[in-house]
């Protein structure tokens, strides 16, 4: 009985190191900074509206669909640098697929996700095999990729853009699906938000309720103690990077259907917005620890930063500077944060 | 009464390097077999045959009288082999109970909504390690924030709860003080206790003294000698895994260079 009293003692005491603990505790006060900033300098009086608000969840959903996914590799001790040539690569396939082919949306759709889960496998058993680091080997597709866009599109199309995804079959139907808008308080939001929301749940269920999350920790945070424990790394991985090159090619899809088009070099350099998202978030660049809904959380401070900037009159060349001044800061606070957190669970 | 473990005249090489040559032990379930060694003698070689990561060159193999053939460590586990290892046993990141459930994660649920059961999971640990009379105030904590001593216990109660009949501990107090040595060595018998055939791999003649049933002592990848505890001192233990001969040749040479 004793020991019961003391056991609930401890734990009121460590209620908020338990807080502090969580690796997106540093993302969710820097977003809820940076929307009083945005709010404050707001020269609108629209940025904290419905209307501002559909604004940058337009820019943050397509990033935090990818990121949310990144960040889960991230978490299983790799990188991919080829997420975002892949949203270009993933929509000009489709629209070739459409203008080139004549297949119908849905076909198109079908017969991209599995190429883009086939990259993903490719990425995953080069880094596996070769044993080279997930760094080289993703910005080695990177490259790949990119040529290949610009190539292929010029041979195709003679331009460097496919144009006419709308000519396709049930266009209709998939535009509905996963690129109209939703009005809601004489604001019009983008459908991708639903996406994205749905893809941050599906991704904090998967890393924090299945087994399959028990091993993306156990994978990035000691890959031979995890082996030791029977966990299967090398699957875990594969299956890691196939989900994110997976979550990349539903962004171009999204984006070939809302554009009906897509240049050819489109997506180059995304990729980084992903990792900031995912390390903003509170995911640990070496793996092992780190959160979706952390992620989540920093594509919604990205997508605040480019509404909000130009809503303050800033000027908006100096976005990407503000956007790296977060980075450094959140992962600064993060580490800090979570260095402590530890230490004061220490007997 | 059939050995739990039994290796017979067992030869690993590398290439042209003998590693281990001709070792013949048996491990008997309930009690603890200590391995012996000093650096260099082959005990690492002996763990992996034992784990499954290594293929003996030459020499039988026997679990419970039945000859065994492991192609991996996977295979060895399968069979009822579970190794801790120093350092190697944990995830520092991830917390006690998850630690404790890595690989043998209790689920429920069916088909693709099939999910950790949490609850069930958390409340087993911390039962299990009290068992094992490991009080922790907190499964959700990392097991980083325990201490060294105590990490390798959650890993000892771990390798009991999922069935281990061997347990194979490699060098578990090497990098403990004293006091942590104790709490680790208390487990060995706690697993002891529980009928598990227990092979303790170290090269401290001290703590393998305090909880050993038996012992092999290993030197230059050969089995010099086997001691059972009723006839056995510590300090011939100790004279032993140094070398017996050489330690005296080396205290003579000594007591020249003082008196000289």
């Amino acid at each position: 009985m004793a020991n019961a009293v003391k056991d609930e003692r401890v734990q009121k005491t460590s209620f908020i190191t338990t807080i502090l603990r969580r690796p997106e505790f540093g993302a969710l006060m820097g977003a809820l900074t940076i929307f009083a900033l945005f709010s404050s300098v707001d020269t609108t009086t629209n940025f904290g509206q419905l209307g501002g608000i559909s604004g940058w969840t337009d820019i943050a959903a397509p990033i935090g669909i990818v990121a949310v996914f990144v960040a889960l590799l991230m978490i299983g001790g790799e990188f991919d640098l080829s997420t975002g040539v892949m949203v270009g690569t993933t929509g000009l396939l489709t629209g070739m697929l459409v203008t080139e082919l004549g297949l119908d949306i849905w076909t198109s759709i079908f017969i991209v996700l599995v190429f883009a889960a086939g990259v993903g496998l490719l990425n995953g058993w080069l880094v596996v095999t070769t044993g080279l680091p997930s760094f080289i080997v993703t910005l080695a597709t990177f490259f790949v990729l990119r040529g290949a866009n610009l190539a292929v599109t010029k041979q195709f199309t003679g331009t460097v853009r496919v144009s006419g995804t709308d000519e396709a079959a049930n266009f209709e139907q998939a535009e509905a699906l996963f690129a109209s808008k939703i009005e809601f308080g004489g604001a019009n939001f983008q459908v991708s938000i639903i996406w994205w929301i749905f893809f941050t749940i599906l991704a904090t269920w998967i890393l924090t309720r299945t087994k399959f999350g028990n091993w993306i920790f156990a994978s990035g945070g000691d890959a031979n103690a995890a082996r030791n424990a029977g966990v299967p790394v090398i699957r875990t991985k594969i299956i890691l990077f196939m989900m994110t090159s997976v979550a990349a090619a539903f962004v171009g899809i999204m984006f070939v259907l809302r554009l009906k088009g897509m240049q050819a070099g489109q997506g180059v350099g995304i990729e980084f917005f992903y990792i900031i998202a995912a390390a903003v978030g509170g995911t640990l660049l070496t793996g092992g620890m780190g959160s979706a809904i952390g992620a989540t959380l920093g594509a919604a401070i990205m997508g605040m930063a480019y509404i909000g900037i130009p809503y303050a009159l800033w000027d908006s060349d100096w976005t990407f500077t503000f956007l790296g001044l977060i980075l450094f800061t959140a992962v600064l606070i993060n580490s800090v944060v979570s260095k402590r957190a530890m230490k004061g669970r220490k007997k | 009464m059939t050995a739990a473990l039994e290796l017979r005249n067992v030869t690993k090489q590398f290439g042209s390097v003998i590693a281990m040559a001709d070792v013949t032990m048996e491990v008997t379930a309930g009690s603890v077999t200590c391995v012996l060694g000093d650096n260099g003698a082959g005990k690492s070689t002996l763990i992996k045959t034992l784990s499954g990561v290594h293929k003996a060159t030459a020499g039988e193999f026997l679990m419970d009288g039945q000859p065994v053939d492991f192609g991996s460590p996977r295979d060895a586990i399968a069979k009822g082999i579970a190794t801790v290892y120093q350092d190697l046993a944990t995830i520092p990141m991830m917390s006690v109970w998850r630690n404790f459930f890595l690989g043998n994660e209790i689920t429920k649920g069916w088909g693709p909504f099939r999910m950790l059961n949490v609850k069930k999971m958390k409340q087993l640990a911390k039962q299990q390690l009290l068992e094992m009379g490991i009080d922790l105030r907190d499964t959700e904590q990392p097991i980083g924030t325990l201490s060294g001593g105590e990490r390798q216990a959650v890993a000892i109660a771990r390798a009991v709860y999922f069935g281990a009949k061997v347990l194979i501990l490699d060098e578990p107090t090497s990098a403990l003080g004293v006091r942590q040595s104790g709490i680790v060595l208390k487990y060995v018998l706690a697993a002891k206790e529980r009928g598990v055939a227990v092979v303790f791999i170290t090269h401290n003649p001290h703590h393998a003294y305090l909880v050993g049933d038996r012992f092999y002592l290993l030197n230059r990848g050969k089995m010099t000698n086997d001691f059972m505890r009723s006839n056995v001192k510590l300090d011939e233990l100790t004279v032993a895994m140094a070398g017996g001969a050489e330690l005296e040749a080396l205290t003579h040479e000594i007591q020249q260079v003082k008196n000289s």
